[in-house]
């Protein structure tokens, strides 16, 4: 049976809602409710958007596509353990897996039980439980699966790459040039963000939001100050609302150019790259004068941004604009007319649609791959319900469905920039800068869907009455594309690895945390 | 594509001027290098870089530095892909306690004469990142640091000074 059974019609009948919890409820579950939530997740299409654990509670989040509707779940476990929800969601394999490492929870039937972040380098194990352990005297190594047929080798490559680039070990299994398997094993670069924001103060925990991931420092940071601003229930002045949106389309432009860049020069088409960094320096360079820090980080803060535009940021962003326009189209002519490029991306690293919508892949993966998902659209949010933008969607799911995404969303968030460039005179400047003072005296708990240039971020985050940080989880896209990148990769050859994982660009640091 | 070359080669460079040699970084690294080091680098130095946790803003920055406008080739300053074939080690993130041994394994692998060089907030102070469970940040409690370039990330001119402080010192006579 796979019907389309409401979301909030089970979970009404199985759970509780738990109160100050915005904007979309959060329902506290049973034993029984969530087991009852499994069957339901077997049989319906709900997307699975995050799990996250907390020293004696589980919360999970789910979004019904067809109505947009979003939930949260929760399970207390007083004895630490849950039901696992691996096997009807293989996503949440690897989240459970963060969640046992770091709180200690154990995944009930799980698909997996290996550690996933611990690489009992700590000094500690489950470093955020209430009770953390003593280290495993000697650890023994990480046992990867097993391969087993004629004529196999494997070759291990990482933590430390060639190039520069994040840390991660991915281990392949090859035949001759083929390769059988990718297994990919992460967690390198966790810093223990989650633990460091417990405990601080919003504008404290506001930098750490930014250092998630780099790249998307814009968005991580929008996510995080979204959360917090549904949590205490207030709304940012709409000035601040149109320039989040006008840095969140310059980072998406900044990390495409380099991408496609970086993907042709992967296969060895060094020219793209030399062209594209250099458009990609200009929107750096643009976005330092708009607002003083070439990636932008720090400037989207909770209850506003750091800094308005300066009079002559309107200016430089049209220009900017228009550049972009006259010399982006001609390198996309020559990307697609060269028969030795599209020789090597048209069929290269294949994810099929029924993967993207088992692991609820979003952004260029899920998009390359017909799943037609995007947050700002859906559930969406300010500004982008007053601008018109498409999100453009394609069905082969290789290497060059991801590298025209991410073409055409470089155009429409040209078009975005320019409308709220337009726009912006309009919304007044209001005081010295456009944000507002976060108000003490009132928690809650409030979660966020935005759109990287990545994918969707959710992050959830609770707060006490003083306005400190109780729990924070921030939730990258990466996590439900880094499986994908191991279907991909299955029967390619070894040499196409770098290209299709530069066509995907998933974040280490994002991931691990 | 014949136009872009056409254009490329009548337009002139794109790169642009190099930043002088950063004087604190050039005071830093006087009297860390012994004559025979110098005399076998010569004008070049060759670079691997490795991420110890950061969260990658200061790798997009790096990136940068080997884009036409910045090209540190120029220099006779290049980024390998062994730490066999490297003089340098530059090194990012407040040393995440995973990639520790990876990071000293690299360091070792690294023939001397060799510097490290610490790149950004987080490998030079550990950033926001020091005294948790899952950072030993930063880096100078793990390896010898020959140079800091702080900034959050660094600027490219800011790891072009660095750089080139770095070679200038090691190949003064």
């Amino acid at each position: 049976m796979y019907g389309e059974e409401p979301l909030f019609g089970l979970l009404n009948r199985v759970g509780t809602p738990v109160e100050g919890h915005r904007p979309w409820p959060r329902y506290r579950l049973g034993r029984d409710g969530w087991l009852r939530l499994i069957e339901g997740l077997a049989g319906n299409a709900w997307s699975l958007l995050g799990l996250w654990g907390e020293p004696k509670a589980v919360h999970a989040a789910f979004r019904e596509d067809f109505s947009g509707d979003v939930a949260v779940v929760s399970l207390d476990c007083p004895q630490g353990r849950f039901p696992s929800l691996s096997a009807v969601r293989p996503a949440a394999n690897r989240l459970e897996r963060a969640a046992h490492d770091l709180y200690g929870l154990t995944a009930e039937r799980t698909t997996d039980p290996r550690p996933w972040l611990d690489h009992d380098a700590w000094g500690v194990r489950r470093p955020l439980s209430e009770q953390p352990a003593a280290p495993v005297p000697n650890p023994g190594p990480y046992t990867f699966l097993p391969v087993e047929g004629e004529g196999l080798h494997q070759i291990p490559v990482g933590p430390v790459h060639a190039g520069i680039i994040e840390p991660g070990h991915f281990r392949f299994t090859a035949n001759g040039e083929t390769v059988v398997r990718l297994e990919e094993r992460l967690g390198y670069v966790h810093r223990g963000v989650e633990g460091l924001m417990q405990g601080r103060p919003v504008t404290e925990a506001a930098k750490l939001a930014a250092r998630i991931s780099g790249d998307a420092t814009v968005a991580h940071s929008l996510a995080f100050a979204r959360a917090v601003e549904a949590a205490l229930g207030i709304e940012v002045p709409a000035r601040a609302v149109w320039l989040r949106a006008l840095m969140a389309e310059l980072e998406r432009i900044a990390n495409h150019l380099g991408d496609i860049g970086a993907i042709c020069n992967d296969a060895a088409f060094a020219f793209m790259l030399a062209q594209t960094s250099q458009l990609r320096e200009r929107v750096l360079r643009t976005a330092d004068a708009c607002f003083g820090h070439r990636l932008m980080m720090d400037r989207v803060i909770p209850g506003g941004v750091a800094s308005d535009l300066p009079e002559r940021g309107a200016g430089l962003l049209l220009e900017l604009v228009a550049e972009l326009r006259k010399r982006f189209p001609p390198l996309v002519a020559i990307y697609d007319g060269k028969a030795s490029l599209q020789d090597r991306t048209v069929t290269t690293g294949i994810v099929s649609a029924d993967l993207v919508t088992r692991f609820g892949a979003g952004g260029h993966v899920g998009r390359a791959s017909g799943r037609d998902q995007d947050a700002r659209r859906s559930p969406g949010y300010a500004p982008y319900d007053e601008l018109a933008f498409e999100v453009p969607v394609l069905t082969e799911g290789d290497v060059n469905a991801r590298v025209w995404v991410r073409i055409r969303e470089v155009e429409q968030s040209l078009s975005l920039i320019e409308q709220i460039v337009v726009r912006l005179p309009a919304i007044s400047r209001g005081l010295d800068h456009p944000s507002i003072p976060l108000e003490s005296g009132r928690g809650g708990e409030g979660m966020a869907l935005v759109e990287s240039f990545r994918g969707e971020i959710l992050t959830w985050v609770r707060l006490d009455a003083e306005g400190v940080v109780t729990r924070c989880h921030p939730r990258d896209p990466s996590w439900f594309q880094w499986p994908l990148l191991e279907a991909a990769i299955g029967g390619n050859i070894v040499a196409d690895f770098p290209l299709c994982n530069k066509s995907f660009n998933c974040s280490y640091a994002g991931h691990d945390l | 594509m014949l136009k872009h070359i056409l254009t490329s080669l009548t337009g002139g460079p794109v790169t642009e001027a190099a930043p002088a040699p950063a004087d604190p970084a050039l005071a830093e690294l006087a009297g860390k290098l012994d004559k025979a080091a110098k005399a076998r680098l010569g004008r070049s130095l060759s670079i691997r870089e490795v991420d110890a946790g950061s969260c990658n803003g200061c790798e997009l920055e790096i990136h940068a530095l080997n884009n036409p406008i910045y090209d540190l080739e120029r220099f006779g300053i290049r980024f390998v892909a062994s730490p066999r074939h490297a003089d340098v080690l530059l090194v990012t993130g407040p040393v995440a306690r995973n990639m520790r041994e990876a990071l000293v394994r690299t360091w070792d692998a690294t023939p001397g004469p060799k510097w490290l060089v610490a790149c950004g907030d987080c490998a030079v102070s550990g950033g926001l990142f020091a005294g948790g469970y899952a950072c030993d940040g930063p880096v100078e409690q793990v390896l010898p640091v020959d140079l800091r370039i702080p900034g959050c990330p660094p600027r490219p001119t800011d790891l072009l000074a660095g750089l080139l402080a770095l070679l200038e010192t090691s190949a003064a006579r």
